[in-house]
């Protein structure tokens, strides 16, 4: 009897709870979306929110109930869109390959520190010093915050600035935020000439700061047979959606501040000594 | 009512199961990284320990005691909790959808988490009443909040901080654990201090 007692309470118990979870989910439960369980196990689960939805089983439910396009995943590409269509049950549409770049060119050699730090490694603790270390103030800091923030490896520091790999990056817009100074921006797969500069101030103070800064001379702007580039707050932009890449601004701009990634290799071959968007080389 | 505020006084600061009892690491050291899911973590874990404490008590004092089988009471209370904590998560996710998607993912963590099941047992070996047990219970959920939102703060600056390279990652972490459980005994003594002996 004393070992039967105890036997018998456990199992009682054990039986009343495995009963009661039996009935509760049986009659509480609660209808999951096939569709939306479908289309987020398709998904990459990188929860990096670049679609613009709060995770990938947000988007994932948003894709299912409130019709939101299939393509909009950077980090799937081309092949999660055409699963998640295929569960749809529509037409595939190609997602649009996007990149992120980085708007300096300020190398050591091509612009200066204007102070020799030696706090904390990493750009927003630089930029709470006075500006930065830069002479521009809208230079890459170089500590590489982007790097860090990166989860896929897309970038890199070249001669003191940040350089992305169009290949690797999935145009998530983790560095976008990180960035102290706004350096980089998201583009759209098809646009590859664009201006390597952010600085706004006057040309003639541009210059003085750095030799491959945007000095606003207007040259880009009317050489362009596509009136795709126009002079704001002294700075040349380049409109994604007319540039064709003919390359003429490359070659007029006197400061070679215009740059390209037209070469669908870059930058997987880089060498210290030839860097094709910083070097004169790279205009081909 | 001036028991209720000694033993909520005590859990929170003096005895806090965490800092001072060691109970419940697990979620301390791995849900603590960001301040929202170590609120959140928190405020489910206090849920749980008021509820498990509510269904425990009168099983072991009806049940457990009349039959002299106390020793049985760390498999029946794993049972019964366990139990509960899935019973609770599917009735929030069929008629509270909006707590249970910002609670929810923790629930089945605190299945069977130490501290929940301290506390159940403590008030036994303490001997609280149910009222108490309950004040207890609470109590300690609130004074795993207050470790879990001191010690996510603590982490995010040693995230910013320039930690050697030893010392990155856990053993920083551990660390400052051990240091901010060091403060809390800094409050030993203080409930003898406020209300007397």
């Amino acid at each position: 009897m004393t070992i039967a007692l105890p036997i018998i309470i456990v199992s009682l118990i054990g039986l009343v709870a495995g009963i009661g979870l039996t009935l509760a989910a049986k009659y509480m439960a609660v209808s999951v979306d096939e569709t939306a369980a479908n289309i987020n196990s398709v998904l990459p689960g990188a929860n990096c929110g670049a679609c613009g939805f709060a995770g990938c089983s947000d988007y994932a439910s948003a894709v299912a109930n409130n019709g939101a396009k299939a393509n909009l995943c950077p980090v799937g590409g081309a092949e999660v869109a055409a699963k998640i269509s295929t569960i749809l049950g529509v037409e595939f549409v190609e997602g649009e390959k996007r990149y992120a770049r980085v708007k300096c060119a300020g190398t050591f050699s091509k612009t200066r520190y204007v102070m020799t730090y030696r706090g904390m490694q990493s750009c927003a603790a630089n930029k709470t010093f006075y500006r930065g270390r830069g002479a521009c103030p809208k230079a890459c800091l170089g500590y590489g915050d982007c790097v860090d923030v990166c989860d896929y490896g897309a970038i890199y520091m070249y001669h003191g600035i940040a350089v992305v790999d169009k290949n690797k990056c999935v145009a998530c817009g983790l560095c976008v935020e990180r960035c102290p100074n706004k350096l980089i921006e998201i583009a759209n797969g098809n646009s590859s000439t664009f201006v390597r500069c952010s600085n706004n101030e006057k040309g003639s103070t541009t210059r003085v700061m750095c030799s491959v800064g945007c000095i606003a001379c207007g040259r880009c702007a009317k050489i362009c047979k596509f009136e795709a580039i126009e002079i704001k707050d002294n700075i040349a932009y380049i409109d994604q959606a007319k540039c064709r890449n003919c390359g003429m601004c490359i070659k007029e701009c006197p400061v070679k501040v215009i740059r390209t990634y037209r070469d669908p290799n870059f930058p997987h071959h880089i060498t210290p000594a030839v860097d094709p968007m910083v070097g004169e080389t790279a205009q081909g | 009512m001036k028991e209720i505020l000694v033993i909520l006084f005590s859990v929170i600061l003096v005895d806090n199961f965490v800092l001072s009892k060691f109970l419940g690491i697990c979620p301390f050291l791995g849900v603590s990284k960001r301040l929202d899911s170590s609120v959140g973590m928190s405020i489910a874990v206090t849920f749980v320990m008021v509820l498990a404490t509510a269904v425990t008590w009168p099983l072991y004092a009806l049940l457990l005691a009349r039959f002299g089988l106390e020793y049985l009471q760390i498999i029946v209370f794993i049972l019964v909790i366990a139990a509960l904590v899935q019973l609770v998560e599917i009735m929030l996710k069929k008629y509270m959808p909006a707590l249970h998607s910002s609670l929810g993912v923790y629930l089945p963590l605190i299945t069977t988490n130490c501290a929940v099941l301290g506390v159940t047992i403590l008030n036994f070996d303490n001997g609280y009443t149910f009222t108490h047990s309950i004040a207890n219970a609470f109590g300690a959920g609130i004074g795993f909040l207050l470790a879990m939102v001191l010690f996510s703060g603590i982490r995010q600056k040693i995230e910013e901080a320039d930690v050697p390279e030893t010392f990155k990652g856990v053993p920083s972490v551990l660390i400052a654990a051990s240091i901010l459980s060091l403060a809390f005994m800094g409050f030993s003594g203080m409930v003898e201090g406020v209300f007397g002996k």
